[in-house]
């Protein structure tokens, strides 16, 4: 969703001094930005958001995301605020050496065995969807079909009704776009969260089943049960972490298919090329984008990096970077190595990692089964999402 | 074997961050522990026919932590 907060914002006229993340131009296209600044710039800084560097190569974002001494992981946001302390949510907030027993708490529910079992629940989920819009001939597919697989996969996993996937999706939007620049309305959000699964989490301690928030509540840390507000905190990154992610990965993923019929027609012809062509897509479009803040005065490529500035690692530009991927600007669907850093590089690896995947597949596989022509509407624009995840947000196709 | 001459692959545990790459690229080659991270299977022979697995799962790891060693 387009946002009121870029209406106000002075407009970019210089990305090598003056870059911002919420400007139109890159809300719209920002790989153009990324290729200019990668020739002249490579780690690009910005005075806005109390300043911030942003590396747009491969190796810049790859040694950041390994230096975990001079990179704090306290804050994985690009805000316009810096409260004190920053709110702790682990594992992604945290840094060695009290990141490893956080994330090894939430490895095992996450496996590609794990993900295996929720595959007949996701498919079923994306047919439910098709089934309401097939007949009209047109969609907007990120509002009617991308943006509640996702949701619905995760209320499935956590046991809370998928029918309140709307109201999640309001908390992250709240969290992840509105507050960049609105600090009350992220703790609004973030409160209302918490009241929601404290009610799950009570009862769960009393009586828990197999689904996620009693994995969590029955987790052991040397030999401890986790605090209460632990277990929240972690029940809110799942879920911020999961939806809007996921979803627009799909989206641009649909997108590029409508976009290029040579490439939806090759995916159908021949459908064993299903998981190279999805690590293409997360390569080309890559949705997130962390940040880190600069906790030591460091060098990164030879460029000096100043405490107290925040990183913009931008995964999407590395996975662009032509010294890295030869033809990085095309989507090869069969490309044989493709080393994409779309999760993340280093200790930070994201930790559902096989349930997007599990999910793009799932999503791609079932509308092309369904919906094998469809193209892009010329009379309604696609819109995107701002901030620090990227994908559409009116995605409208014509498919009768 | 391969070609003559021993191929085994190796995970190096220390840079694997669970990406699950190779596993997915070269079943026959790489298992998975509790937390989703990789490991060769047994001495890390690569039979004849699964060096192409081998070579891809190398070419796709994001941690560079699939190593190829001759012998």
């Amino acid at each position: 969703m387009a946002q009121d907060t870029t209406r106000t914002r002075p407009p970019v006229t210089d990305w090598t001094t003056d870059w911002d993340h919420l400007d139109p131009q890159w809300r719209d296209n920002p790989f153009p930005i990324w290729d200019e600044l990668r020739g002249k710039c490579p780690i690009a800084h910005t005075q806005r958001y109390l300043g911030a560097y942003l590396p747009t190569t491969y190796a810049a974002v790859k040694a950041i995301s390994y230096d975990t001494t001079n990179f704090s992981s306290r804050r994985v946001v690009v805000r316009e605020v810096r409260p004190e302390p920053p709110m702790p949510s682990p594992p992604i907030s945290s840094d060695p050496p009290h990141h490893k027993p956080a994330k090894q708490l939430l490895l095992p529910p996450f496996t590609p065995d794990e993900m295996k079992k929720l595959e007949p629940r996701a498919r079923a989920i994306c047919n439910e969807l098709i089934d309401k819009f097939i007949a009209d001939g047109r969609c907007d597919a990120a509002q009617m079909y991308t943006r509640h697989i996702p949701v619905r996969v995760i209320a499935h996993m956590l046991d809370v009704p998928e029918s309140d996937g709307d109201q999640f999706i309001q908390w992250i939007h709240e969290i992840l776009e509105l507050g960049i620049t609105d600090d009350d309305i992220l703790m609004k959000a973030v409160h209302e969260m918490s009241m929601y699964f404290a009610g799950y989490v009570e009862a769960r301690t009393k009586k828990p089943g197999d689904d996620l928030i009693s994995r969590i509540i029955m987790a052991r840390q040397d030999g401890k049960p986790l605090p209460p507000q632990e277990v929240l905190g972690m029940i809110r990154l799942l879920l911020i972490a999961g939806i809007d992610t996921t979803w627009s990965a799909i989206g641009s993923s649909l997108w590029h298919l409508a976009k290029v019929p040579s490439d939806r027609k090759r995916l159908i012809a021949e459908p064993q090329l299903m998981p190279t062509a999805i690590e293409e897509l997360l390569r080309a479009y890559a949705p997130v984008t962390m940040a880190r803040e600069v906790v030591q005065d460091t060098i990164v490529e030879g460029c000096p990096i100043k405490k107290g500035n925040m990183v913009l690692l931008s995964f999407p530009a590395a996975n662009r970077d032509p010294a890295m991927f030869p033809d990085a600007d095309k989507v090869i669907l069969d490309r044989q190595e493709n080393r994409h850093s779309a999760f993340g590089l280093g200790i930070h690896r994201c930790v559902g990692s096989n349930l997007a995947r599990l999910e793009m597949t799932v999503a791609i596989e079932e509308w092309l089964k369904r919906i094998p022509e469809f193209r892009l509407d010329p009379a309604i624009p696609v819109t995107w999402s701002e901030g620090t995840v990227r994908g559409p947000r009116q995605l409208p196709f014509i498919f009768s | 074997m391969a070609g003559g001459k021993v191929v085994r692959v190796r995970v190096d545990p220390e840079k694997c961050q669970g990406h699950n790459r190779c596993k997915a690229l070269a079943p026959a080659l790489f298992e998975l522990d509790e937390y989703g991270n990789s490991k060769e299977i047994g001495d890390g022979i690569v039979p004849e026919g699964q060096l192409e697995a081998a070579y891809l799962a190398r070419a796709n790891c994001p941690e560079m932590a699939v190593e190829i060693i001759e012998e």
